[in-house]
């Protein structure tokens, strides 16, 4: 049972959070957006936005997808004008969602002054608008839930990773979508993982994910793999790896998406977040915020992060629960942490208590409450350049 | 008795120290009372019994690498003395988790 309400959007999905979204669409409307923004601080009004002048297909789809992502309530566009990205297209397709949309360009509205006043009257309006929305009943098998780890250590993988594993399990037995990311970070473990497929095309699927993984990191000179994790006792990708893959829990996997891709029904997921084709646009992500805006575009409503060395990021659009490995990390940032994982390590509390702690607090953090990071109004939010291939016919269970 | 380091599966040729160890702590292995050479931090591993140049190491059971040198029980396990199967790791000076005063 669960007395959960999300408010409700045209395309059926519901929201855990009502935000009115400003995104500049080139890094040159960047600072007027920002302003906008800043004159919300009791509001909530985040901000996004995609840096790059050129058009690209993958930076139009995964806008596309957050400016309609069931949190946000309200779009404000900020073009400087001369960009190529297509500004008409992104609106049309907000507009079609249902939500009120605006396009401001900065050089026809007289600059950066006069921008920022129409940004704050227009956003000071829809958020008038939008306040209206009654939430609606909502079960936990609408949540789409996204687990990443970062500034991981030796820990992260005996304790914190183990626990939101367990919280997948019960998440997915509850109907929950649940989407485990980074091919990158499961180099060595694509064996394992395939066996766990729902069909053996899937578990091919999966298995080719890594391998294209292995080949983009070989070509880049070395894997992802941070020098803080060395620090924290990690030596090899591998060893990485094997601790990451057990946040992705027990559950059968259902489907592997890309991001974008929404999960057509409850159950475990992954995503490959490793660009198709020859490296072209650098690191597949060049820190863990832009794994989590990629899972937020696949409808993730909210987001566990493990971290062992001490992570203290949110994320705009969606709420980040900041779980914490390591026992020492705990005690130095536990203003920053929502979970403290660490008692595995020093044998206070068992794997299962954990994970049912994190479950529970993903039903509250739907429910309305603001995990540690969102109360401090971290919004982190990072977009860059990436190209990929739809994704093949076994990747998805049959509709 | 392996004091404060986790045997995380029984193939596994190294152990993870659950709290960081001192430098001079008597540690059994297999039967056999050794002292640490150095202090382990949190999280890093040791090797359980003698390991040989070019032997797997085993972390839950399953392969995270190669031994570059032969590594004695109760050693430091860890970026000097193993490598990826996969792809190199880059580390920073601190990467010993002690010498930047880091996990202390």
């Amino acid at each position: 049972m669960t007395d959960l309400t999300g408010y409700p959007r045209a395309d059926g999905r519901k929201g855990i959070r009502n935000t009115v979204v400003v995104a500049y669409l080139v890094e040159c409307a960047h600072f007027v957006a920002s302003k906008i923004v800043a004159g919300f601080p009791d509001d909530d009004v985040q901000l996004i936005g995609f840096p790059g002048c050129f058009p690209n297909d993958y930076a139009a789809n995964m806008m596309d997808r957050l400016c309609t992502h069931p949190n946000v309530g309200a779009v404000l566009f900020v073009s400087l004008g001369c960009e190529s990205f297509d500004k008409v297209r992104a609106s049309t397709a907000v507009s079609e969602s249902g939500r009120p949309v605006k396009t401001l360009v900065i050089q026809k509205a007289g600059g950066t002054a006069s921008t920022v006043e129409a940004g704050r009257d227009w956003v000071r309006g829809a958020l008038g608008e939008i306040a209206d929305i009654q939430r609606v009943p909502m079960g936990i098998d609408e949540l789409i839930v996204g687990t990443v780890c970062g500034g991981s250590d030796g820990t992260s993988g005996i304790s914190g990773n183990p626990a939101a594993g367990k919280a997948f399990d019960m998440l997915v037995q509850e109907g929950a979508a649940c989407i485990f990311e980074e091919t990158g970070e499961l180099i060595g473990c694509e064996e394992i993982m395939a066996d766990r497929a729902v069909t053996p095309e899937l578990g091919q699927a999966l298995r080719e994910s890594v391998q294209k993984a292995e080949r983009y990191y070989a070509t880049l000179g070395y894997g992802s793999f941070a020098a803080g994790n060395a620090a924290g006792g990690l030596s090899t990708i591998e060893e990485k790896s094997l601790g990451a893959y057990v946040k992705s829990g027990d559950s059968p996997i259902s489907g592997l998406i890309k991001p974008g891709d929404i999960p057509p029904r409850g159950g475990l997921y992954l995503m490959d977040v490793v660009p198709d084709g020859d490296v072209r646009f650098g690191f597949p992500n060049i820190s863990d915020n832009a794994e989590i805006v990629e899972m937020i575009a696949s409808g993730a409503h909210l987001s566990l992060f493990v971290t062992g060395r001490g992570s203290v990021v949110g994320s705009a659009i969606s709420p980040v629960i900041k779980i914490c490995a390591n026992p020492e990390t705990y005690r130095a940032l536990s203003d920053d942490m929502d979970v403290n994982a660490g008692d595995i390590i020093e044998g206070v509390r068992s794997i299962e208590a954990v994970g049912q702690e994190i479950r529970d607090l993903v039903v509250a953090t739907a429910a309305g409450a603001q995990t540690k990071s969102e109360a401090m109004g971290h919004r982190e939010f990072i977009l860059t350049y990436k190209s990929f291939a739809p994704i093949g016919p076994a990747c998805l269970p049959a509709a | 008795m392996t004091g404060p380091f986790l045997l995380l599966h029984e193939t596994d040729n190294v152990l993870v120290a659950r709290q960081t160890a001192p430098k001079g702590l008597e540690v059994t292995l297999e039967g056999r009372t050794l002292t640490l050479s150095r202090l382990i931090p949190l999280a890093h591993k040791i090797a359980r019994h003698d390991i040989e140049e070019g032997d797997k190491i085993l972390k839950y059971g399953m392969p995270i690498g190669v031994a570059t040198q032969a590594i004695a029980a109760g050693e430091h396990v860890h970026v000097h003395n193993i490598r990826s199967d996969y792809t190199p790791t880059h580390a920073l000076q601190d990467a010993d988790g002690v010498s930047a005063g880091v996990a202390q």
